[in-house]
């Protein structure tokens, strides 16, 4: 016999009172909310509230942005200075992730790499790394070598730490069963330690990803040469704010392009993990 | 008191050569200067299924890590088939309490996972079939190529108990392998484990919590008592085989239950 219990609705109905906003669905909301700050925006400089040399009018904006893109696709000049920004973040990346892995996996697989390595990862990592700008450029001169060290010198840290870290990860229960099969001391790195480990790695490289855009960037400010950053300082020398919006927004999209590069890699390679759009794990 | 000593019927038994020999067997860790286990002598004979049961912290995973080869003991001996154990060996099969399954391998990968180790993959590839009849053997033939993400945990366990078995190893080891699972679940399993271990006849020793789980699975039971880890008896149980869960309702394994819970005393079960 089957009883059902009731639990009475009468009195106690359950509405979930959602708002209206949270109703909408994403690409609508998305919208809105991007109208309502251009609304604002175009507002504040129409009525003169703010000077359209410190702001923009967002059909200036606009008109440069058509200006920045048509130079770009048409192969002009500008495209050869996000080229360069591109070779140096791409550069950039590239050695941070090799130093950083391999000092990641010197801190977190020996005694001696967590010991006496560490220490001075960390000292160096509380700096203002910034500031080791003007020694690049002495070091290295003008041109993209000096952009690419201090783009690698940033991202290089939350590599190394990501890295340990993912090491440390694999539970005693994990290591055991790899003992008692008699696994070496390689195998249990490569075949359980690191894949264990790559959920952490990858949430480095992302961390790394913007970390490298924000060195290119700065080492362009600071040291000149033929990159996107130089056209900006230039551009907001000239006190024209409408390319320099327009330039930082083409800019964004390489560091959008860069990190969900590695947000795909990682849903490749760590297809065991669901990962969320913006490469959180669920 | 509990008259009924649990008659001895094992003498067959007895007369095998035993498997595992742990003589005067101490074990104090060094870190702490912590005497987890003095003079355990014990003795495991071919096809039995051994139990042993104490306090949470008296030193069972202890005794079972030495005997896996997985810690040195401080002194004493251990021998497995007439050898010592001094490292991990592949005679030997281990289950701990969680699966411990690979999530990014499949189910089956994980399985020869112990040959892939010892041999490498070709020879991995090449036990295949035998992880087959071993999932088989579980329940878990449509399972072999799901990622154990989409396992339940009671499907987990038995691929390890797959696994702990593909090397066909001579003895069993398992640290309260069930006990993360659910109570049918586990009863399930239990029923299983003996299936598997008649079916093969293999030799186990099982560290548990649960009194009913050691008595009906059990030959013997070892019971513990703690600080410093010791064994204090040697319960013999004579319920025929193959057992079955209604046996739980029976009064011989009540009063076994009940010697048991005597010897373990209050400070096991406040
Ligand atoms: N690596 C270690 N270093 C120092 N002391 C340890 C170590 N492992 C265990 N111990 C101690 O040894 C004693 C026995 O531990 P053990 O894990 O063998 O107990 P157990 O009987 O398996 O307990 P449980 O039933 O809770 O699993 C405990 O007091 C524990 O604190
Ligand atoms: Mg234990």
């Amino acid at each position: 016999m089957t009883t059902t219990t009731n639990i009475s609705t009468k009195d106690t109905v359950w509405e979930e009172h959602e708002a209206l906003i949270d109703r909408v669905p994403r690409w609508l909301a998305m919208t809105l909310l991007f109208v309502i700050v251009v609304g604002i925006w175009d507002l504040v400089t129409r009525m003169g509230w703010v000077s359209v040399i410190i702001l923009p009018t967002p059909a200036e904006t606009l008109k440069d942005l058509f200006f920045v893109g048509n130079n770009l696709i048409s192969g002009k000049y500008m495209l050869d200075a996000l080229w360069t920004t591109t070779l140096t973040v791409f550069y950039g990346f590239a050695i941070a992730t090799g130093i950083g892995f391999s000092l990641g996996v010197l801190v977190g697989e020996t005694k001696f790499g967590e010991r006496a390595v560490m220490p001075y990862l960390v000292a160096i990592d509380t700096m203002p790394k910034v500031a080791f700008a003007p020694l690049f450029i002495a070091w290295l001169g003008f041109d993209i070598g000096s952009k690419v060290a201090l783009a690698a010198f940033i991202a290089t840290f939350p590599i190394v730490v990501a890295t340990a870290a993912g090491l440390y990860a694999a539970t005693e229960n994990e290591r055991m069963l790899f003992k008692a099969m008699g696994a070496t001391r390689m195998q249990t790195l490569l075949r359980l330690k690191l894949p264990t480990g790559l959920p952490y790695i990858f949430t480095g490289l992302k961390i790394a990803a913007v970390g490298v855009m924000a060195g290119a960037i700065t080492g362009e400010f600071l040291g000149g040469g033929k990159g996107f950053g130089a056209l900006i300082r230039q551009a907001a020398s000239q006190l024209n704010t409408p390319r320099v919006f327009s330039l930082i927004l083409y800019l964004s999209l390489l560091g959008l392009a860069l990190y969900f590069t590695v947000v795909w890699a990682q849903r490749r390679f760590v297809f065991w993990q669901k990962v969320d759009q913006k490469g959180g794990v669920v | 008191m509990v008259e009924a000593q649990p008659q001895t019927d094992g003498q067959q038994i007895q007369q095998t050569p035993p498997v595992y020999e742990i003589e005067r067997l101490s074990k104090t860790y060094a870190r702490n200067n912590l005497v987890a286990l003095t003079d355990v002598n014990l003795r495991i004979h071919q096809r039995e299924f051994v139990s042993i049961i104490g306090s949470s912290g008296c030193g069972k995973s202890t005794l079972l890590k030495i005997m896996a080869g997985l810690l040195p003991p401080t002194t004493g001996s251990v021998m497995l088939e007439g050898r010592p154990v001094l490292g991990p060996r592949p005679d030997i099969g281990m289950m701990f309490q969680q699966a411990t399954l690979l999530p990014w391998k499949t189910t089956i990968e994980n399985i020869v996972l112990p040959i892939e180790i010892r041999e490498g993959r070709s020879a991995a590839k090449a036990a295949y079939t035998r992880a087959k009849e071993l999932l088989e053997l579980v329940g878990l033939k449509d399972f072999a190529n799901v990622y154990p993400g989409e396992l339940s945990g009671g499907m987990a366990q038995r691929a390890s108990i797959c696994r702990m078995l593909v090397a066909d190893p001579a003895m069993l080891l398992l640290d309260e392998p069930f006990s993360a699972l659910d109570e049918l679940t586990r009863d399930f399993m239990n029923m299983e484990l003996q299936r598997i271990c008649l079916e093969r006849g293999a030799t186990a020793f099982l560290v548990t919590h649960s009194l009913d789980e050691a008595v009906i699975l059990s030959d013997r039971i070892l019971v513990m008592k703690p600080r410093p880890g010791r064994i204090v008896e040697d319960v013999k149980i004579g319920l025929p085989r193959p057992r079955n869960l209604e046996m739980i309702n029976t009064p011989e394994f009540g009063q076994i239950v009940a010697h048991i819970r005597g010897l373990l005393g209050q400070e096991a079960y406040q």
